[in-house]
């Protein structure tokens, strides 16, 4: 239980400092940064006392809104993608029942693991983006922008989830 | 009473999840009126910390361009000084230090710790604060023109709203005539602003520079803003004007701020009227 305070807070400064110090300065394309930090979501263990993760969800959310000079947008979206987690697995693995013990993204079909980091990417994002331009940019603009960016930052958290989440096949 | 306690238990993550929405919604409409976001900005001193020993990666990019520029700069300003050498050395006059008794702005360098570019409401944070004399409506410039105005201070950084920001709005006119107008972003491009409200009779061509107007109290007079790109003419108006600017907002580390120090002078005058 320890172990677990420990690793999801250094995996929080990890991520807000290489969110802000790093992705935000890529500028892939000249506009493209991949915002690679809400892979929080995906690695924070599955638990029936949720409270706690969304508020944790919601200060990283708010630490890189602080960093960015964005008001809660980050805040407000990734909150969002953490209150449907489940929800949405649910719907993906179409089970109603689950085992909170045993749930380990690696055992998930490759299909349903794509679906599940593209759809709660391209939500988070849109949010992100909606919030940010909506009121000087068409909606065609701002859907361009969250497609580009969401590949771009679906496929990163895909490639970290591979890497570093170790395989729980019992 | 029973029902309401079980209502809550039942609902307590969704209350949670609603009550946390509203607060970073809340956070977000405040953020949009900059004077207002007085909370959540990088001028903290955390976060300008942060900014300030951990970016290695921000720090070396661009680090070839910035020299260059200040290089510039320095021939630019050797340049001025021998001519001035030359007419003082000629002329043989007695002088006067009027710099001392007319001087109307003071310079104080800073350098930029993190800068956006890419979203509506650019800010810039800056690594001088209220400890260096920096209060919130000094305009920021560089070498190469025009970059914001200060929008908030702590004891050692700012923030600068920068002119790619909706809210943005400094006063400008043409190089060639005295024709002045506001200067606007819609968002779409950091290479290019708006120019607005210019009268008909100020008679436009693509390739006229705009300058600083100097009517506000924020910048001197006649800092470099950018070229005009192209135009739009409705009903005998103008309706979009497209300015090309001089400085290039993706890339800028060296700054000054100004400040103007007839400012509250000024400004008494003018709210005696009010």
């Amino acid at each position: 239980m320890n172990n677990l305070i420990l690793i999801n807070s250094i995996r929080f400064i990890f991520l807000v400092l290489l969110q802000v110090l790093l992705l935000n300065n890529i500028y892939f394309l000249g506009y493209l940064n991949p915002m690679l930090y809400i892979i929080f979501v995906f690695l924070y263990p599955l638990k029936k006392e949720k409270s706690l993760f969304l508020i944790l969800c919601f200060f990283l959310g708010l630490t890189i809104d602080f960093f960015s000079n964005s008001g809660g947008i980050n805040a407000a979206a990734i909150v969002l993608i953490a209150y449907i987690r489940q929800p949405l697995l649910h719907l993906i693995q179409n089970k109603t029942e689950f085992d909170y013990l045993l749930f380990n993204i690696k055992n998930l079909p490759f299909i349903q693991v794509i679906i599940y980091i593209f759809s709660m990417t391209f939500i988070h994002h849109l949010i992100i983006f909606s919030l940010e331009f909506y009121k000087t940019q068409g909606v065609l603009n701002i859907l361009g922008k969250v497609i580009i960016t969401t590949i771009l930052s679906a496929v990163l958290i895909s490639f970290c989830v591979q890497l570093f989440v170790k395989n729980k096949r019992a | 009473m029973n029902q309401i306690i079980s209502f809550l238990t039942r609902y307590k993550f969704f209350l949670l999840f609603l009550l946390l929405e509203i607060i970073a919604l809340s956070f977000t409409i405040q953020s949009h009126s900059f004077h207002r976001s007085k909370f959540i900005n990088s001028s903290n001193s955390i976060i300008g910390f942060v900014y300030e020993n951990l970016d290695i990666i921000g720090n070396y990019k661009n680090l070839t361009k910035y020299n260059l520029e200040l290089a510039e700069e320095n021939i630019k300003l050797k340049k001025l000084l021998t001519q001035k050498n030359d007419v003082l050395k000629t002329k043989k006059t007695n002088t006067i230090d009027s710099i001392l008794h007319y001087q109307k702005f003071t310079y104080i360098d800073a350098i930029v710790k993190n800068n956006v570019y890419t979203k509506s409401n650019n800010i810039l944070t800056i690594n001088k604060g209220k400890k260096d004399s920096i209060i919130r409506d000094l305009g920021v410039i560089n070498s190469k023109g025009i970059i914001g105005i200060v929008a908030n201070s702590s004891k050692n950084y700012a923030t600068v709203m920068s002119i790619l920001n909706e809210n943005s709005k400094i006063n400008a006119r043409l190089k060639k005539n005295l024709h002045f107008g506001t200067l606007t972003w819609n968002a779409k491009d950091y290479k290019t602003i708006q120019f607005e409200d210019l009268p008909r009779q100020a008679n436009i061509k693509i390739g006229d520079t705009i300058i600083t107007d100097g009517k506000s109290t924020i910048f001197p007079e006649g800092i470099l803003v950018g070229i005009i790109k192209d135009f739009k003419l409705a009903n005998n108006n103008y309706k979009i004007i497209n300015i090309e600017l001089f400085n290039d907002m993706s890339a800028i580390k060296h700054i000054n701020i100004v400040t103007n120090l007839y400012k509250t002078e000024i400004q008494d005058l003018e709210n005696n009227y009010e």
